[in-house]
């Protein structure tokens, strides 16, 4: 059932009241209506203005870097021996990942709405560490809330915040992780809406955010649209992105929904397996609709409607939902979404410093692994464009770890095998 | 007339406001919580209000968030809630019964099964916080359908048009939130609160109930002068945490009730 002007269209959605079918909504407690009822309005007189897309626009060339480079990984394809692989190198952007696209576009509605504080939620560290940047750019209080866990698995990216002068608050309750985060952030925010933006990192959450996340994050699509049908003359045969709450794959995928011919496939992180009920992220592929955070979409919850804690290696998709354009497009078919695993990402994260000498963030190493599984099967003249959508600096800790390469106090060259 | 509104208009009869005491279902187990709830109405409580645990409670400061986790670790559920309210309306055939909570619980056990189990046991009413006005179809119209109230919090930030439509969209009262926050979270102040009623009342007909940041006896008695009546939730949960013998947490909810009922005598 695509969305809701267009009739064979994909691409008009949310609804007047947020939804994607039967997804999305504003499921947030009445203190914060009023004030995600002012965002939107705000949100769509900022589209409106060409002044404020041309101060985007200054931003993205000037500070963040782009447009990102579409990048053909020769070697990679080499190897894997079947389609061609381009990656879409949104690891280059200032701050290291896609989150700054985003970041940034929330900071200047922020401005807009007079807001001088901003809180934040953030898993990897990106987000926080994008959110710390343009707050220091701009002049703003920055609160970034981060669970406990992930301030000890990302500590490199809690030590960039503090350096950007944001205030890291870890979050205990629960496992310590993204959703817990989430829910502090938003506690917060409950608590000063008078002076606080909420500036949330993905593509979930209370209408408009999964919207104007979206048409930020589109950057990369529009652009990876325009480098394929320069460097091939035509547009590619598959889309790969990795999925968390899925910012930088809706990023990717939204201009293109409306191509039929392409084939896109979101990346969930399967961590140990499926089948073990708290040892993946998978909302899709191992979850169910529900409503958490402010939207309706799919959920990791047991038979009583209690969210489970997820696991995945990779802190940026440690999270039990996904947005709800993505939960809207799984059940419509036009977009697949799979799961990879711990171990398949890591051996992907090693491949892609190997054969192309770039050290990926291991949410992209995700799709990297899934790339791998496909590529070999198709012919030379398929193209896969990929999302590579972080750069892996801060992941060298935990890959180490995981690949049993003793740091101790000294940095030591990333594993070999 | 429903459980709410008798018992509202029996208060305002004697000129008294009604005290509504908050505990989680299942906190710290489920014997310990319904031995509570059943000695409620002797305490002096006039509505209960019965919260549903959830993992994941945005709106809730860290006494109620830490309820709702041992209650969820004893193996609370939506079903052991609902046969704790019927359990309870076996003794008890008058005192209102409210369930307090967060949607996804009851958006996987089935809304319309939900609502019409929940009527069966003898609920009066729903304050669901993350439903506003907007979702209505999702749970308010089932509920209201089946003859349970949609009860809605109304914080310091609604006002003006937004004030009108949510007051109109209530049932049973209003349930005004006296800080901006989570539960438990700064005190109230009486002085502030009093016009906010104001306000209230001229958009609707329903009793208005202060609640967040009443911590004791003394707060609800003031809250108590100028509202329909007065809410305490993390100061008792906070008590029973304490783990003490049931008696105890009672006599605690009993002092607070007494406070409350002093107000206007």
């Amino acid at each position: 059932m695509p969305a809701e002007t267009g009739i064979n269209s994909y691409v008009n959605g949310p609804d007047e009241n947020g939804r994607f079918g039967g997804f999305g909504g504003r499921y947030v407690p009445e203190a914060l209506m009023p004030l995600t009822l002012d965002l939107e309005a705000e949100y769509r007189r900022a589209k409106a203005d060409p002044a404020f897309w041309a101060e985007m626009d200054d931003l993205w060339t000037h500070y963040v870097g782009r447009p990102s480079p579409l990048y053909f990984a020769e070697r990679l394809t080499e190897r894997l021996g079947g389609a061609t692989i381009y990656f879409k190198r949104d690891e280059l952007n200032h701050t290291g990942a896609h989150k700054i696209n985003n970041v940034l576009g929330q900071v200047l509605i922020a401005r807009r709405m007079g807001k001088t504080r901003i809180v934040a939620e953030t898993g990897a560290g990106q987000h926080g560490v994008a959110t710390a940047t343009a707050c220091a750019k701009f002049g703003l209080k920055c609160v970034v809330y981060m669970g406990a866990h992930d301030v000890e698995r990302q500590a490199p990216n809690v030590f960039r915040m503090k350096l950007l002068g944001a205030e890291v608050v870890p979050v205990t309750s629960g496992r310590g992780t993204l959703k817990d985060a989430m829910n502090e952030a938003m506690r917060d925010w409950v608590s000063n809406v008078h002076d606080t933006y909420f500036l949330l990192g993905t593509a979930a959450g209370a209408h408009p955010y999964p919207q104007m996340v979206r048409d930020f994050q589109s950057i990369i699509g529009k652009e990876a649209r325009a480098q394929m049908l320069e460097a091939e003359g035509r547009l590619p045969d598959t889309l790969v992105a990795a999925i968390g709450g899925g910012s930088n794959a809706i990023g990717l995928f939204h201009p293109f929904l409306d191509d039929a011919k392409v084939a896109i496939v979101g990346v969930e992180a399967g961590g140990r397996g499926l089948d073990n009920k708290t040892g993946h992220c998978a909302s899709i592929s191992g979850g169910r609709p529900g409503v958490l955070h402010g939207n309706k979409t799919y959920l990791l919850q047991d038979d009583d409607g209690q969210i489970l804690e997820g696991f995945s290696i990779s802190a940026g998709l440690d999270y039990p939902g996904i947005g709800p354009e993505h939960a809207w497009l799984h059940e419509t078919g036009r977009v697949d979404y799979v799961a990879i695993t711990d171990k398949e990402a890591l051996a992907a994260f090693q491949l892609c410093c190997e054969t192309e000498g770039i050290i990926p963030a291991l949410e992209p190493a995700h799709a990297l692994a899934y790339v791998m599984k496909i590529a070999p099967r198709l012919p030379a003249d398929h193209i896969i464009c990929m999302n590579l959508c972080g750069r892996g600096d801060k992941d060298i800790f935990t890959a180490a770890r995981a690949l049993g390469v003793d740091m101790g106090g000294m940095p030591q060259p990333a594993a070999s095998q | 007339m429903g459980r709410i509104s008798e018992t509202f208009e029996r208060l305002r009869s004697k000129n008294k406001a009604a005290f509504i005491a908050y505990i989680m279902a299942g906190d710290p187990d489920r014997t310990t919580s319904q031995a509570i709830f059943d000695g409620l109405p002797a305490a002096g409580v006039d509505i209960i209000e019965l919260g549903l645990p959830f993992t994941d409670p945005v709106a809730d400061g860290e006494a109620v968030q830490m309820a709702g986790l041992r209650a969820l670790k004893s193996g609370q559920t939506v079903r052991a809630t609902l046969d704790m309210v019927a359990d309870f309306r076996a003794r008890d055939t008058t005192t209102p019964v409210l369930l307090m909570g967060y949607f996804n619980p009851l958006f996987s056990y089935g809304v319309e099964r939900f609502v019409a189990d929940a009527a069966t046991a003898g609920v009066d009413g729903l304050i669901i916080v993350d439903v506003p006005p907007e979702e209505d179809d999702d749970l308010c119209r089932p509920a209201r359908a089946a003859g349970i109230d949609f009860i809605r919090l109304v914080p310091p930030t609604t006002d003006g048009v937004r004030l009108a439509r949510v007051a109109r969209d209530s049932g049973g009262f209003i349930y005004y939130v006296s800080v901006t926050g989570t539960t438990g979270a700064a005190a109230a102040v009486p002085e502030e609160v009093a016009p906010r009623i104001e306000e209230i009342r001229k958009v609707t007909g329903l009793p208005v109930v202060v609640g967040f940041g009443i911590r004791t006896a003394a707060a609800a008695a003031k809250m108590a002068a100028v509202a329909d009546g007065v809410a305490v939730g993390s100061a008792i949960v906070s008590k029973i945490a304490e783990n003490g013998p049931v008696e105890q947490a009672l006599e605690y909810i009993g002092e607070l009730s007494a406070g409350a009922h002093s107000a206007r005598a």
